[in-house]
């Protein structure tokens, strides 16, 4: 329990560590450019203490619960060697993981929002919810995809980067078909999928895999995955677009 | 009360996320692995983590970061900030006006991303997978040049309502370009990096600055140019990790030919 706690601690500090180059801009520019107060100061504090309190539990957890889960899984499935497990696992801690991801919440609720004043779908809580949730189905979707053609590739020993440019070329076709208002946040997605839950499990998969397979590397091979990640939700947003 | 129940709101949508992830580690490990699952009580406990701290970074970022990040957009793009005081709407304008726009836009971009803790694990990761060769600052304070200057880029777009595609293909071409010159093995980090930079912290604070920026100028849509910040940021780390690489061969290379010069006769 003391363990616990003084753990906890360090990553509250690291937490803060990392998040006062971003108090000091906001402070400088706050202060210094724009010269006014820090308006509704209190809940602002009290905001502040919550995302840090927040992300140190959920980083905290994360090293308790899913990364030693994750890690071991990785190996346990090259020992085990059934290929057809390992694709299955792929997909669906790619989808796993980014339904859950808190940046694709937060964005697929200003989507919806934007989407509703914008009188793309009608102004009402019920087909917000449904749009926000309808947009992380689809980012999800893509993730498992990604995962699964990006292990494919380390099995294979594929360069990466036939897959990233041929996936790029895919983007830029669909965007010429896509509709206006969703190449933004198509666009958005590629970048907001991969983010604090899926990262560290996904480069520990794809590093794992590349290390316990002879002949591939773990620098060459072992990363990819989270820019394969992150291409695929671009490519099925706009295909959501075009047919929503 | 209402901040009780928005909360307790808040914790039974992280309850139906965080069960998928748990159910498919749990699931795969213990009913197809067929191994037991080490330490429960500290998995369950870690869990409970993952569940709490998600409620709680989700309220935070609505009560504080989003608002905060909006009004800032607003309050630097304000007319009376931008032409000076006295003015109401902005009417004419130059894209001169927005400076202090582009600087907070590269100084956010950088802050979050040095802020970024997938960015940090994946630097760990590189550095010991490179056998030191590439170093975690260098590749964070890398990604986080990449970061800025793709965000200040994006919100200059915004402000001149050049379109976005434009940017992003001229991007891929130049990552195209880079991938066929840059060393072998920096490529697939590289790539990764895009992906890793817009994380828990960049994403809600670049988003609201976008949205805030195409709200207050005239003929924006939030629709169409609010988004895509984003994806400025995403690309332009693999343009600056690719040129940290092959700046540091290059000076490799310069420093070992001058070492053969002077070895010469």
């Amino acid at each position: 329990m003391k363990k616990l706690i003084i753990q906890f601690l360090k990553s509250l500090r690291q937490s803060f560590q990392d998040l006062l180059p971003i108090i000091l801009v906001i402070a400088f520019f706050q202060l210094v450019v724009l010269r006014q107060p820090v308006p509704q100061f209190g809940e602002i504090l009290a905001g502040g203490v919550m995302v840090l309190v927040g992300l140190s539990l959920f980083v905290q957890g994360l090293q308790m619960a899913l990364f030693p889960l994750g890690e071991e899984m990785a190996y346990s499935f090259v020992r085990k060697g059934n290929l057809w497990l390992l694709l299955l696992f792929a997909f669906t801690l790619g989808f796993g993981t980014t339904v859950a991801e808190p940046a694709l919440i937060a964005i697929a609720e200003e989507a919806a929002e934007i989407a509703a004043t914008g009188g793309v779908i009608a102004d009402v809580a019920e087909a917000r919810d449904r749009y926000a949730t309808g947009l992380r189905l689809v980012v999800a979707l893509a993730v498992g995809f990604a995962l699964l053609v990006g292990v494919i590739r380390i099995l294979k020993g594929w360069p990466v980067q036939y897959l990233i440019i041929g996936g790029y070329v895919g983007v830029v076709i669909m965007t010429g078909f896509a509709p206006k208002e969703i190449i933004g946040i198509a666009y958005d997605s590629g970048g907001v999928t991969t983010s604090t839950v899926t990262v560290p499990l996904v480069a520990a998969l794809g590093i794992g895999l590349a290390n316990s397979i002879r002949g591939r590397d773990p620098l060459i091979d072992g990363f990819g995955l989270i820019a394969f990640a992150s291409l695929t939700p671009m490519i099925f947003v706009m295909a959501y677009g075009m047919f929503f | 009360m209402d901040a009780m129940i928005s909360f307790g709101g808040t914790i039974l949508d992280m309850l139906m996320d965080v069960l998928p992830i748990a159910g498919i580690l749990i699931g795969f490990q213990v009913l197809i692995l067929r191994r037991p699952i080490l330490h429960p009580a500290r998995v369950f406990v870690g869990l409970v983590f993952v569940l709490l701290g998600l409620a709680l970074f989700l309220e935070g970022l609505e009560l504080a970061l989003f608002p905060l990040g909006r009004l800032m957009a607003e309050q630097l793009t304000m007319p009376s900030f931008i032409l000076g005081e006295g003015a109401d709407v902005i009417t004419a304008f130059t894209w001169t006006d927005y400076v202090w726009v582009y600087v907070f836009a590269a100084a956010i971009g950088f802050a979050t991303t040095v802020a970024e803790p997938a960015l940090i694990a994946v630097s760990i990761k590189a550095n010991q997978v490179s056998g030191g060769t590439i170093t975690v600052n260098g590749l964070r304070f890398a990604v986080a040049i990449g970061v800025a200057v793709g965000v200040a880029l994006g919100t200059f777009r915004i402000v001149t309502g050049t379109p976005l595609h434009w940017y992003i293909i001229a991007g891929y071409v130049i990552v195209i370009i880079q991938t066929s010159k840059a060393p072998r093995a920096i490529i697939p980090l590289a790539y990764d990096s895009g992906g890793v930079t817009t994380s828990t912290v960049t994403v809600p604070l670049v988003a609201a600055l976008g949205l805030g920026l195409a709200e207050t100028i005239p003929g924006r849509s939030a629709l169409l140019d609010g988004f895509g910040l984003i994806a400025f940021a995403s690309l332009f780390p693999m343009i600056s990790v690719m040129a940290y690489a092959q700046i540091s061969e290059w000076r490799t290379k310069r420093n070992r030919d001058e070492n053969s010069d002077n070895s010469a006769p």
